[in-house]
């Protein structure tokens, strides 16, 4: 850099320079708000708690000697007299991507100021999170019903009992959580809470909330393949 | 500046979010057809592979405003899973041995010695 230039103005920096921009010097490193690195630091700690459990699941079902089932016919249906194979997963997986969907919308509207729609996205997005819990709860029943346990299951290795309440436990757990998030932070928008509070206005917390949903649909993403395709 | 950059940065037409969302769902129904046709062996892991990388792509870029930020944070989300993926390589091997060892010591019928049929001579 030379001296004497404007120093307000940022000079035109590369790739790598931009990084060692941002670390160098006594500065603050990342200039987002404080919420939304704290919300990308904690996906990243659960980026961990997910990424152990598809890799002991893998383990598992790697070292068993027994059968593993064919989640293919596991999750198969009949709808109308029609057997259709893991269609259950395949609506839920539709369902997910439909409330990331209004999820991007809400946060889209919430910088536009627009705080009717914001608040309608957002519990939309609940409400199709709440559906996706529902079918999880049928899913959940339906194994129980044909009796597969954590430790044992009659159509071949006990491992995919195991995985199979942990992984989808936990992720169902992940997405009630989300809901109940989404809709305490729908019903502040709505009473205008953000308006007097933090930054003056709710762009920032419903794009906070939005990356908590988009990380949950992201993580049903890898399950979907890797639990019941694979 | 972070506030009015941040707010530059967010402001992008909401066509985008409706084409990614179209091509999210084609993309799943994709993987579900995979599985509908019965694909098997490596062609079917290949294609949930990509399927499940591109999906993941365009949530984290596109969703999550992640291509729009800057480099520090996009290093500090992306780069540390990868030793999730090192993770994933030596539990494959240590898997694959305790299942050789469960072949030779748990499988029905005339026990083997472990010295006459090693697990690699399969």
């Amino acid at each position: 850099m030379t001296s004497g230039e404007d120093t307000t103005t940022r000079p035109p920096e590369g790739h790598w320079q931009s990084v060692s921009n941002d670390w160098a010097a006594d500065k603050q490193a990342f200039s987002v708000p404080w919420g939304k690195l704290m919300m990308w630091i904690f996906l990243l700690s659960d980026t961990f708690i997910f990424g152990i459990f598809l890799t002991g699941y893998m383990s598992v079902r790697m070292s068993t000697v027994e059968a593993w089932p064919n989640p293919s016919e596991v999750f198969a249906l009949e709808i109308a007299g029609t057997h259709l194979p893991l269609i259950l997963i395949a609506i839920m997986t539709f369902v997910l991507i439909t409330s990331s969907g209004t999820m991007a919308m809400a946060v889209n509207f919430a910088h536009q100021k627009n705080r009717k729609n914001t608040v309608i996205f957002m519990a939309l997005t609940a409400l199709l999170g709440a559906s996706f819990v529902g079918m999880q709860a049928f899913e959940w029943s339906k194994l129980i019903s044909e009796g597969v346990r954590p430790w044992s299951n009659p159509m071949g290795a006990p491992q995919f009992g195991a995985s199979f309440f942990m992984i989808t436990g936990f992720h169902g757990m992940h997405v009630s959580i989300g809901v109940i998030y989404l809709a305490v932070i729908a019903a502040k928008v709505h009473k205008g809470h953000y308006d007097q509070h933090y930054d003056k206005g709710s762009h920032n917390i419903v794009e906070i909330t939005g990356l908590y949903w988009h990380f949950v649909d992201l993580v049903w993403v890898f399950i979907f393949a890797l639990f019941y395709l694979w | 500046m972070s506030e009015s950059t941040a707010q530059q940065q967010q402001q992008h037409p909401i066509g985008v979010y409706i084409k990614v969302w179209i091509l999210l769902f084609v993309l799943s129904s994709f993987s579900y057809l995979v599985d509908f046709f019965q694909l098997q062996g490596y062609l079917r892991w290949t294609l949930i592979l990509i399927f499940m990388v591109l999906k993941a792509g365009f949530i984290i870029s596109i969703f999550m405003h992640l291509r729009w930020e800057r480099s520090a944070l996009q290093y500090l989300v992306l780069l540390p899973p990868v030793a999730i993926l090192l993770l994933v390589g030596m539990m494959a091997i240590e898997a694959d041995y305790v299942n050789a060892l469960r072949e030779i010591f748990f499988s029905e019928g005339e026990p083997l010695s472990p010295y006459e049929q090693l697990p690699y001579e399969h």
